[in-house]
């Protein structure tokens, strides 16, 4: 199958990357050349193949549902892009 | 003394126990080193202060019975380190400061050393030349055309630089043992779950492996034995015995089963590669080993099932990159749905964002079984593949690249060409399997060329000493001439 513009406009959005109308042309590009490679997989018939789930020979360990950490309040804050004292700053999102 | 910065880690740690260098003299070594160096631009950060503090800590006070007693060290930009600006080679992380530490890097630090740097790669390691790091690109010490190798390029390019008596990086689909092949070094992709993941920042999780890059296979133990070991905060994270790597290093590999797959060449391979290939194996024989031929059928495969297995993962993981808890956030934007597309579109460099996109796609509703399911089957069948040679052999020998270091510039224009480069390197990601890359010769241009050595899962001290062995017989020394400083 081959991926056109429309598409790719349509992937970036469920992506959340806004692409350049100048960009999506090579775009398109790569990722058809990219898509042909990858399509050699359906020479292969896998019909009675399990799909593989995890590396692991173990299962993935649980845990006490207890809080090991807290009060690092400051510490997430640190990094955010905007500064507040106390929350996470984002555009207005309700009227 | 003669250059210490040179020497092997094994020969400085020799050195610091024998008082022959301090740690703050070798520090001190390493710190001019770098600053002569910043052509190759291998650092996107340097810590000399806090350094040469911990050195002259460690000075003060000498514990010489770690395993990295005063060492220095420089690791890849991708192990978050506590209150040092870790990157990921990414614009999107530019500013972030992590308030924790790797668990890997929390114990190399444990065994005695101690940060000197951070080290260029390719954005969130989706590269193979670290010529898509928003840091711009990093020149192998071989040749100033030449890329050192990717992502793990800044990590090579210091160590066979002498910018790091050795350090670690993280390999995905290659991302340590194509680099070591590129600068003539020694690169170790450990069992999937024997180092911790914790704290890197993630591209593939179900690939991702953080592991040693060094000058030699001494060099390569000591270093897994530190870095390894179980994690709780790694839900993947094997439970098992400490190994001492080092201690338990043996150049007697007689009797040893050497697998050599057929399928492991490609188109134009230059005739070098299969010359060392071939020396390779009489090396072996000569020690006594057995080559046997095998057969892995699904090879050709591996690459095109890694091209929808870690984009998929990696759109997943990179998610998280929306400008509002950490990062980058664009200025441009008038609502939030924006404001991420935005702050995206500005922080992700063009491989990235390819790469999410490819994952996207995958992972799209009416997609999902076309290619996700169908990589996930395949991958069954290429870790299939390598469980029925396991059961005649003992490990197994290819070439880690199906060429030397290429230009800068050559590949960029063409993913497919760039992402052919992983093809001896991705199978063994995607069963999990360790593997190390180990220094074998020249080509005809004189840049080095590596021979890969698989094991089975935990099997990294037999790898180890099959490449311990191989080195002591293989009379190649990786020369540098340091044109840069």
């Amino acid at each position: 199958m081959s991926l056109d513009k429309e598409k790719i406009k349509h992937v970036a959005k469920l992506a959340r990357i806004s692409v350049d109308e100048a960009k999506v042309e090579s775009l398109t590009k790569d990722l058809n050349s990219i898509f042909k490679f990858i399509e050699q997989l359906n020479e292969l018939n896998t019909d009675k193949v399990e799909p593989l789930t995890s590396i692991l020979n173990q299962s993935l360990r649980s845990r006490k549902d207890e809080i090991s950490d807290g009060k690092i309040r400051e510490k997430i804050l640190k990094n955010s892009p905007k500064e507040n004292e106390e929350f996470f700053i984002v555009p207005k999102v309700v009227e | 003394m003669a250059d210490i910065t040179n020497q092997s880690l094994n020969d400085i740690i020799e050195n610091i126990k024998t008082k022959k260098v301090s740690s703050t003299e070798l520090t001190k070594a390493y710190v001019k080193n770098i600053e002569s160096a910043k052509k190759l631009n291998a650092f996107v950060t340097t810590t000399f202060d806090q350094a040469l503090d911990n050195a002259k800590q460690f000075d003060n006070k000498p514990n010489f019975d770690q395993l990295l007693p005063g060492i220095p060290l420089a690791v890849k930009d991708l192990f978050c380190t506590e209150n040092t600006k870790t990157t990921a080679g990414s614009n999107i992380l530019n500013n972030f400061i992590p308030s924790y530490e790797s668990t890997v890097t929390k114990n190399l630090w444990d065994h005695g050393s101690f940060l000197l740097g951070k080290l260029n790669c390719d954005e969130f390691a989706m590269g193979s030349s670290n010529e898509t790091s928003y840091y711009g690109n990093v020149i192998n010490p071989v040749g100033d055309q030449l890329v050192p190798g990717g992502s793990s390029g800044g990590s090579s390019s210091a160590l066979a630089a002498d910018l790091t008596p050795a350090t670690i990086g993280t390999d995905t689909g290659g991302s340590i043992r194509q680099p070591a092949s590129f600068t003539g070094t020694v690169g170790l992709k450990p069992t999937y779950g024997l180092c911790s993941r914790w704290g890197i920042v993630a591209f593939a999780s179900s690939l991702d492996q953080a592991g040693p890059m060094t000058k030699n296979i001494k060099d390569c133990a000591i270093m897994l034995e530190a870095m390894s070991g179980f994690d709780e905060k790694d839900s993947t994270s094997i439970n098992k015995k400490k190994e001492q790597y080092s201690k338990n290093l043996k150049d007697n590999i007689k009797g040893l089963k050497i697998g050599i797959p057929k399928e492991y060449r490609v188109d134009n391979m230059p005739k070098e590669v299969d010359e060392l290939w071939e020396k390779g194996k009489k090396i072996l024989k000569d020690l006594g080993a057995q080559l046997i031929d095998i057969s892995l059928p699904h090879t050709k495969y591996a690459l095109p099932t890694y091209y929808i297995v870690a984009p998929a993962e990696a759109s997943s993981n990179l998610a998280r990159y929306d400008g509002v808890r950490y990062g980058y956030r664009s200025k441009q934007g008038k609502d939030l749905i924006e404001m991420y597309e935005k702050t995206r579109s500005e922080g992700f460099g063009d491989e990235v964002k390819r790469r999410i996109l490819i994952g996207t796609y995958v992972l799209s509703s009416g997609y999902y079984d076309a290619y996700y399911l169908k990589a996930q089957k395949v991958r069954q069948l290429i870790k299939k593949d390598f469980d029925d040679s396991f059961k005649k052999i003992d490990a197994i020998l290819t070439p880690s690249t199906p060429s030397s270091a290429f230009k800068i510039g050559e590949k960029t224009n063409d993913p497919v060409s760039m992402y052919l480069n992983d093809i001896f390197t991705v199978p063994v990601n995607l069963a999990g399997l360790p593997a190390l890359s180990m220094p074998a010769g020249v080509d005809k241009q004189g840049h080095p060329l590596g021979l890969q050595l698989i094991g089975k899962a935990l099997d990294e001290q037999k790898i180890l000493n099959i490449g311990y062995a191989f080195e002591k017989n293989c009379g190649y020394k990786n020369e540098i001439k340091k044109w840069w400083s």
